[in-house]
């Protein structure tokens, strides 16, 4: 097991950004392994920049580092040349801590941000010297787990892995590691033999235990286990109190240029705003504030720990956080920081939240943005993003005002009952929104910013027959059009032949798999960059194994149908998503119910926690035109801590 | 009516190992962060955008070593006063920052910057290189040399701006010496102008010559290259020499030939207020 160093030095000088492979960042780990501990190699797969800021990977590099009975080190899909040249020179996948092959660790866990990379899964698996389909791998080769939101459907991915882990990772990685640890110990045994311990840690889904029915005509019937240590439902994790686990404690800092290089402080996580089309506010419910001073004591100790001067307050819906207005006052005025910026990454459309980033962007502002998401109240209403026109022109007014020059607004088309008149809102919107900023400044401009959009698992929408790529385009044909005669308006769209193949994997089953294997094997990697997307190894793959984009995209499912992820859990009743689709299509919108009583989603109540959030009452101005204020909120009751859990927590055998 | 300048201090650096593949912003960026690290009061520029007033040197070559960096600094008048560094008891800056900055990079010496006017980049005149050369005996590469200095013109064609241009780099070859004993790899020692262009050791090795039986001066490859030295004139030199002549000194002429900051140089005074 040595460094691969010497190889790869001799050949990084022919790579673009050779710097993405050398590791040497600021917080990175050199972990002693041991045949007593299980080695873990944290994969993102794509590249380095995109893969470094992730959070997720970060946190559990760290929490492992700190066990005994574990190390991580960490690996980013090498582009195309690195990849090119690794295969020309014999050498395989390594690690970016100490230049190791992957096929070296017991584990290699893959982060899941986005449908796009799986066949970048494919290719770093071969790229380790791994067998792609988990059935011909032996005791010799690693473990290979997906976590990360992908990993509620991961149906499309079940022939080339042994498990995919839902949820919270902080917790369950321990119980893994437990588990591979005591496989290493025996000398790896059999596969199945692990594949069976795994199963019995809750949030651990091991498909080789499980059986795929379909019904005469080839549709799914359902999955189902077929293995005792198998539950019926996985149930996904979640971590009760985000106060205890204060990761990353030390943020990687790269040496060369990322996205999102800065510091990145979580301030909760969940959200209850209950947007319809929100996978990310539906998974990760409850919602878990991390305490002020905690918030406070990250900032200052990151900042000067990193040399960072931008520091992001992240969650769903930063806005919302109870502590906001005084961990941003304490962060911009404390000199000990010098001339720090704080980053809101997702602003809520008021004049409240406009206030705050005034507070925050003394300098450079350039841009602000917004979310409304949809172009007319009836659309919004469907979608329960329930933002009136008044919230979002008054934000603006606020922000053109204040000195920003230019907003920037996000929209998504092809959503449920979007009628043109609903899309050719969008538009309508952003020309009144230069209007209000012409009034302040001359050169006051709008960028609309379009998303096609792809219907996720566990969310209400799931049901919903995502629109043809003809008909998003079409969509984003009569945006242009209308935007090119809007004075002040620029546009832009994401490319509709993308959401097609990330509606195919998002809500794709196990019959999927070949179609994968086979576009990487016609050389489609990357398929989330723009310069390697091609549909057509899709589409040509879709045809060769008899499927097709009706069946699997575009058709509405129908309420008694089986959906490929009904054998996993994210806590949400299925019921309840069902009558969520209902309210959405009668424009019914739902509450936050964070100050209001609960209407039983499932989340908190099947595990024993409740929503973690400092204040009483919703934030100042947070009127989402639901009618919720302070005046709603005082008399309900929340709760500061999470209740203990109903069974003590289990730990994998 | 005179103004007080900022004072300015010039940091020298060494570059090695598995950072010399980080590109020359990506060094910027690593310096911004550490020197916010050491909470050096380095000056802001003035406007929408204030940014650090940091002169990086003459770029480097990703995947180049290097035993001479530099990076001038310009301090905040005001606040510099009231600090001294030197003294303090967290340990003199030097040391200070190489506990911040990546392995890899060490400052070599700091020190109050002097030479006013031209900058880092404009007062370098050439560098000396020190090349293992790959897959090529002594004997193989001292014919490669004596072809290059014997060479009355050395045509390399790079793009500039999107455009072909083709310059004779051979003005720009100083000195070339070859040492090594077999099985030991080749040392190619190179002193080579950065005036009104720094050719590139690279450039260099893979260069064809023109006129001469091609086939005794097959392009030679690098295993590493690394920048020994960057070299000004001596400023009693430079004051009589002409602009044009400059570039056609004898820079491998000891004592025409300075360092901007040599490897000696003690701690810095970093706050020494001009008189």
């Amino acid at each position: 097991m040595s460094s691969l160093w010497p190889e790869l030095e001799r050949v990084l000088g022919e790579v673009q950004k050779p710097a993405r492979y050398i590791g040497c960042e600021d917080g990175m780990i050199i972990p002693a392994h041991h045949p007593d501990k299980a080695a873990w190699l944290l994969i993102y797969p794509d590249t380095y920049e995109v893969g470094l800021p992730n959070q997720g990977l970060q946190i559990l590099y760290e929490i492992l580092n700190e066990r005994p009975d574990a190390v991580a080190e960490r690996s980013y899909a090498p582009w195309t040349d690195l990849s090119a040249v690794l295969r020309r020179e014999g050498l395989p996948l390594f690690s970016l801590d100490t230049h190791r092959a992957a096929g070296d660790f017991d584990v290699l866990a893959f982060n899941l941000s986005a449908e796009l990379v799986y066949t970048n899964l494919l290719e770093c698996l071969d790229l380790a010297g791994i067998p792609i389909l988990a059935a011909d791998r032996g005791p010799e080769h690693p473990l290979v787990l997906v976590g990360g939101h992908c990993s509620y459907n991961p149906e499309p991915l079940v022939d080339f892995i042994d498990a995919a882990v839902l949820g919270d990772g902080e917790e369950v990685v321990s119980e893994i590691s437990v588990v591979v640890a005591a496989w290493k110990a025996e000398g790896r045994t059999a596969r199945e033999d692990v594949h069976v311990a795994l199963a019995g840690i809750t949030g651990v889904y091991v498909p080789s235990l499980y059986t795929a029915d379909h019904s005469e005509d080839g549709a799914l019937a359902g999955v189902r286990p077929v293995h005792p240590a198998a539950p019926e439902k996985v149930e996904k994790r979640t971590i009760a109190d985000l106060a205890e686990w204060p990761y990353p404690k030390n943020q990687l800092v790269p040496l060369t240029e990322v996205v999102h290089d800065r510091l990145n402080v979580e301030v909760f996580r969940g959200c209850t705003r209950g947007c319809r089309f929100c996978q990310a506010g539906m998974i990760t419910r409850p919602v878990r504030e991390r305490p002020a001073d905690q918030v406070r004591t990250m900032v200052a100790d990151g900042l000067r720990r990193t040399g960072y001067d931008e520091v992001a307050l992240t969650s769903l819906s930063t806005a919302d956080f109870s502590g906001i207005q005084e961990v941003v006052e304490d962060t911009v005025s404390d000199d000990a920081c010098g001339q720090v910026s704080v980053s809101l990454p997702s602003l809520r459309v008021d004049a409240f939240t406009v206030g705050i980033a005034a507070q925050i962007q003394r300098a450079r502002r350039t841009g602000l943005t917004f979310a409304p998401e949809a172009g007319t109240w009836r659309m919004r209403q469907v979608i329960n993003k329930l933002i009136s026109e008044e919230d979002l022109y008054g934000a603006v007014e606020s922000a053109f005002s204040q000195g920003w020059r230019r907003v920037k607004l996000y929209f998504l088309t092809g959503l449920p009952t979007e009628t043109d008149e609903d899309t050719l809102g969008i538009i309508e919107m952003a020309k009144n929104c230069v209007e209000i900023g012409r009034r302040h400044q001359k050169g006051a401009s709008v960028t609309v910013s379009i998303g096609g959009f792809v219907p996720k698992p566990f969310t209400p929408f799931q049901w919903f027959g995502q629109n043809t790529e003809q008909e998003l385009h079409r969509k984003v044909g009569l945006l242009r059009d209308a935007a090119r005669k809007a004075r002040g308006v620029q546009i832009k769209w994401h490319d509709t032949r993308a959401s097609v193949v990330e509606g195919l994997l998002s809500r794709g089953d196990r019959r999927l798999g070949p179609v994968i294997e086979d576009v990487w094997r016609n050389g489609g990697v990357f398929q989330e960059w723009g310069e390697h997307f091609d549909l057509e190894l899709w589409t040509d793959a879709m045809a060769r194994h008899g499927m097709s984009f009706e069946d699997h995209v575009y058709r509405h499912r129908h309420e008694d149908e089986a959906l490929p992820w009904d054998h996993l859990s994210a806590g949400l009743h299925k019921d309840f998503l069902w009558q969520d689709w209902r309210d959405a299509l009668d424009e019914v919108g739902l509450e936050d119910c964070r100050w209001i009583p609960c209407y039983d989603c499932g989340a908190c109540t099947g595990y024993g926690i409740e929503h973690v959030v400092a204040s009483a009452v919703p934030p100042a101005g947070g009127s989402q035109g639901t009618g919720q204020g302070p005046e709603h909120g005082g008399g309900v009751p929340v709760a500061l801590s999470a209740r203990p859990p109903r069974e003590p927590a289990e730990v994998g055998s | 009516m005179s103004v007080v300048g900022n004072p300015k201090i010039l940091v020298r650096f060494s570059k090695a190992g598995k950072v010399r593949f980080t590109s020359h912003r990506d060094v910027a960026r690593i310096w911004e962060r550490a020197l916010r690290r050491v909470a050096l009061p380095v000056a802001y520029s003035e406007g929408f955008s204030p940014r650090p007033k940091i002169s990086y040197g003459l770029a480097l070559p990703t995947g180049y070593e290097s035993a001479g960096e530099y990076l001038g600094v310009e301090l905040d008048r005001e606040k510099a006063e009231s600090l001294q560094l030197r003294d303090s008891p967290e340990g003199d800056l030097r040391e200070r920052l190489n506990q911040v900055l990546p392995e890899g990079i060490r400052v070599q010496a700091i020190a109050p910057l002097e030479r006013g006017g031209e900058s880092l980049q404009q007062a370098v005149i050439a560098c000396t290189w020190a090349i293992e050369v790959d897959g090529a005996d002594s004997a193989e590469v001292e014919v490669w040399a004596s072809g290059i200095l014997e060479a009355e013109e050395i045509l390399v064609e790079r793009e500039r701006k999107g455009k072909k241009v083709t310059d004779d780099v051979r003005p720009l070859v100083h000195s070339l010496d070859v040492s090594g004993s077999p099985g030991d790899g080749v040392q190619l020692t190179a002193v080579l102008g950065t005036q009104p262009r720094a050719l590139r050791p690279t450039e260099l090795l893979e260069a064809r010559l023109e006129g001469t039986s091609g086939s005794t001066h097959p392009p030679l490859s690098a295993l590493s290259v690394c920048r020994m030295k960057q070299w000004m004139l001596r400023e009693s030199q430079e004051s009589q020499e002409s602009q044009e002549s400059r570039n056609q000194t004898k820079i491998t002429q000891g004592d025409a030939r300075v360092e901007p900051l040599s490897v000696d140089a003690g701690p810095a005074a970093l706050v020494e207020t001009r008189a």
